[in-house]
C-alpha cells in the first residue's frame, strides 16, 4: 500500500499520479490548523510500502518529520523510481542524483511539474489530535499590490547589467506596458536595489509566465532554476556568450539601457 | 542567548554544471565556495538577535574558510565536524550534528537553512529537532524572539502563517529573512583569531546512498536573435502578450 498525503492542489494530483505507478494508493488528507509535527505522526505508518507527498513546502516538511519519526531515509523531489533506486532533483533542477534508498517504508516527495495530474478519487480524512507541537496560530493576509511575480503572464527581470536601483525605472516601465511583474536576479537583491520578494531563482520565486524577459542577467544556474518555468525566455544582453542564451528562445544582443526603452517606445507606437 | 547556526560549504556554480569523471561531485577546480543562501540569512539573524553565536559545519578541512567567513560577520566561534571530503546523507549529517550539540548544550536557538543549495534534502533541521526533543518551525522569513519563546512567520503565497514555539527551539529559515551584511576588513582580521574546534569524523553507512550525479539534458536552445525593437514587438504580439 502506498500512503499518499494530499491537499486540494495541482501538485497533490501529480503526486497521486506518480504514487499509482508504485502500487495501490491510499490517499489521505488532514484538516484544521496546520501542525506539522502532529500531522506527521498520523502519516508515519510503518506498514506502508511507501509514504508519498508532493514536493511542496508542506509535503517536504511533513515527510521530513515522518523520516525522523520512523528513522528512515527521505528522498525529496523525486522524478523517477526504479526498484530501490531513485532519481531526484538537486540544485533547483540544475542537477539530478541517482541514489539507492536503503530502508522501508520508502519515503518520497514528488518533484513538481514532472508527472501529469490525475483524478485523486476517494480521499480519507485522518483525525489528528493536537500534540502541543508548533502549529499555525494566526494567518495574516497580505494586501495584494499589483501582479504577483509567481502568477504574472509576463515578467520583466533585471540583473547586474541594470547597474543601480534607479536603473529599474525602464524595467518597470516595460513591465507596466505589458501588464506584467518586475523580477530581478540574486545579485540585485544582495546589492539592495530591489526587495527579496522580487527575486527570481532557486532561493527566490519560481515564475510560470508565458514570457520571461531577462535584461542584463548572465544566467547563473541559481537564476535559471527560477526562470525556466516560463514558456518562452527573451534575453537582452551585451554578451553574445552569456549562459542565459542557452536557456533563451529569443535574444537581443545589445545594451538593455537602449534596447528596453526602444521596446517600450515601439509598443506605444504600434498601439497608437 | 546562545545561538547555533548550522551551515554547509557549497560551490558557487556559475552558469554551467560540470561533473567530475566519476560523476560523484561537481568539478570545482575553477569554482569558489560559499554557504547556502538561506544559511547566510540564518547567521545574519543570529548576529542581530545577539548573545553568543556559534557556527557549525560538517565538511572537509577547507570548510574552515566558510566558518571564518561567518565569524567575520559576527559569529563568536566555530565548530568543524571534519569529514574526508565525501558527501554525507541527511540522516548521518543530522546524527553528527546532534552529537556535537549534546557536547555543547544548552543552546536557546538552533538555526538551519530550510534546505541546502546543493543536495536540497529539506530535512536535517527537522531530524535534529526530533533527536533532541525540541520544537521545530521551518521555512521562516521572520523571527521575533520574545520572553522565553519565539514568534515566527512563513510565506504561504499571498498570506503569512504565524507560529509560536517555546525556547529552546530549532528554526529553519529562507533567504529574504534579512539582507546579510558583507564581512568588513576588521571583521575578517578578528575572525582569524576566534576559536575553532575541530572534530574528526568518519562517515557511517549511508541509507540514501548516492550512486551518481547526472546533468539533465539541456534545453539545448539556440536563441533566435532579434535585431531591433520592431522585431521584438512582433514576437510579443505573436506570443499574445503585447
Amino acid at each position: 500500500m502506498i500512503l499518499c498525503f494530499v491537499e486540494g492542489d495541482e501538485l497533490s494530483a501529480q503526486a497521486v499520479g506518480f504514487a499509482r505507478t508504485l502500487g495501490e494508493v491510499r490517499a489521505v488528507t488532514i484538516e484544521g490548523a496546520y501542525q506539522p509535527g502532529a500531522w506527521a505522526k498520523a502519516l508515519a505508518a510503518p506498514e506502508a510500502d511507501a509514504i508519498v507527498a508532493a514536493g511542496s513546502d508542506r509535503g517536504n516538511e511533513l515527510l521530513a518529520h515522518v523520516g525522523a519519526l520512523l528513522d528512515q531515509p527521505l528522498a525529496a523531489n523525486v522524478i523517477s523510481v526504479d526498484g530501490d533506486t531513485v532519481t531526484r532533483v538537486r540544485w533547483g533542477g540544475s542537477l539530478l542524483e541517482e541514489a539507492r534508498l536503503h530502508g522501508g517504508p520508502s519515503l518520497l516527495t514528488v518533484a513538481p511539474h514532472v508527472h501529469p495530474a490525475v483524478e485523486i478519487g476517494d480521499i480519507e480524512t485522518l483525525d489528528v489530535p493536537d500534540d502541543g507541537s508548533p502549529k499555525v496560530v494566526e494567518r495574516v493576509e497580505e494586501s495584494s499590490g499589483g501582479v504577483s511575480l509567481r502568477d504574472a503572464k509576463v515578467v520583466v527581470s533585471g540583473g547586474r547589467g541594470v547597474g543601480s536601483a534607479e536603473g529599474f525605472a525602464i524595467i518597470e516601465e516595460l513591465a507596466g506596458l505589458l501588464g506584467g511583474a518586475v523580477g530581478c536576479s540574486r545579485v540585485v537583491t544582495s546589492a539592495g536595489w530591489r526587495p527579496h520578494a522580487d527575486q527570481v531563482g532557486q532561493t527566490g520565486t519560481k515564475v510560470s509566465a508565458d514570457l520571461y524577459i531577462a535584461c542584463g542577467i548572465s544566467g547563473a544556474t541559481q537564476h535559471i532554476a527560477g526562470a525556466k518555468g516560463a514558456k518562452k525566455i527573451l534575453a537582452i544582453n551585451t554578451d553574445p556568450e552569456a549562459p542565459i542564451l542557452a536557456s533563451a528562445d529569443y535574444a537581443v544582443i545589445g545594451d538593455l539601457h537602449e534596447v528596453v526603452p526602444a521596446i517600450s517606445a515601439e509598443l506605444r507606437r504600434v498601439r497608437g | 542567548m546562545r545561538i547555533l547556526c548550522c551551515v554547509k560549504r557549497v560551490p558557487i556554480t556559475g552558469g554551467k554544471m560540470v561533473l567530475t569523471d566519476d560523476a560523484q561531485a561537481l568539478e570545482t577546480k575553477h569554482l569558489g565556495f560559499t554557504i547556502s543562501p538561506h544559511e547566510e540569512c540564518a547567521v545574519e539573524e543570529a548576529v542581530r538577535i545577539g548573545g553568543e553565536v556559534v557556527v557549525l559545519t560538517l565538511g572537509p578541512a577547507e570548510a574552515e574558510e566558510q566558518l571564518r567567513d561567518q565569524m567575520a560577520i559576527g559569529a563568536d566561534r566555530g565548530i568543524l565536524l571534519k569529514t574526508g571530503g565525501e558527501e554525507w546523507d541527511a540522516q548521518s549529517t543530522a546524527a553528527a550534528i546532534v552529537d556535537a550539540i549534546r557536547n555543547e548544550e544548552p543552546f536557546d536557538l538552533i538555526l538551519f537553512g530550510n534546505e541546502s543549495a546543493d543536495a536540497a534534502g529539506f530535512q536535517v533541521g527537522i531530524r535534529v529537532a526530533h533527536a533532541l526533543g525540541l520544537p521545530v518551525v521551518t521555512g521562516l522569513k521572520k523571527i521575533e524572539v520574545l520572553d522565553g519563546r519565539v514568534r515566527c512567520e512563513r510565506d504561504v503565497g499571498g498570506a503569512r502563517d504565524v507560529y509560536e514555539a517555546q525556547l529552546p527551539a530549532v528554526l529553519t529559515v529562507l533567504e529574504g529573512l534579512n539582507l546579510p551584511r558583507y564581512p568588513s576588513v576588521p571583521g575578517r582580521l578578528r575572525a582569524k583569531s576566534k576559536p575553532l574546534a575541530v572534530v574528526e569524523l568518519s562517515r557511517p553507512e549511508q541509507k540514501l546512498e548516492k550512486v551518481r550525479l547526472v546533468v539533465p539534458e539541456g534545453q539545448g536552445k539556440q536563441a533566435e536573435v532579434l535585431e531591433d525593437a520592431r522585431q521584438v514587438v512582433a514576437v510579443l504580439q505573436s506570443l499574445g502578450v503585447a
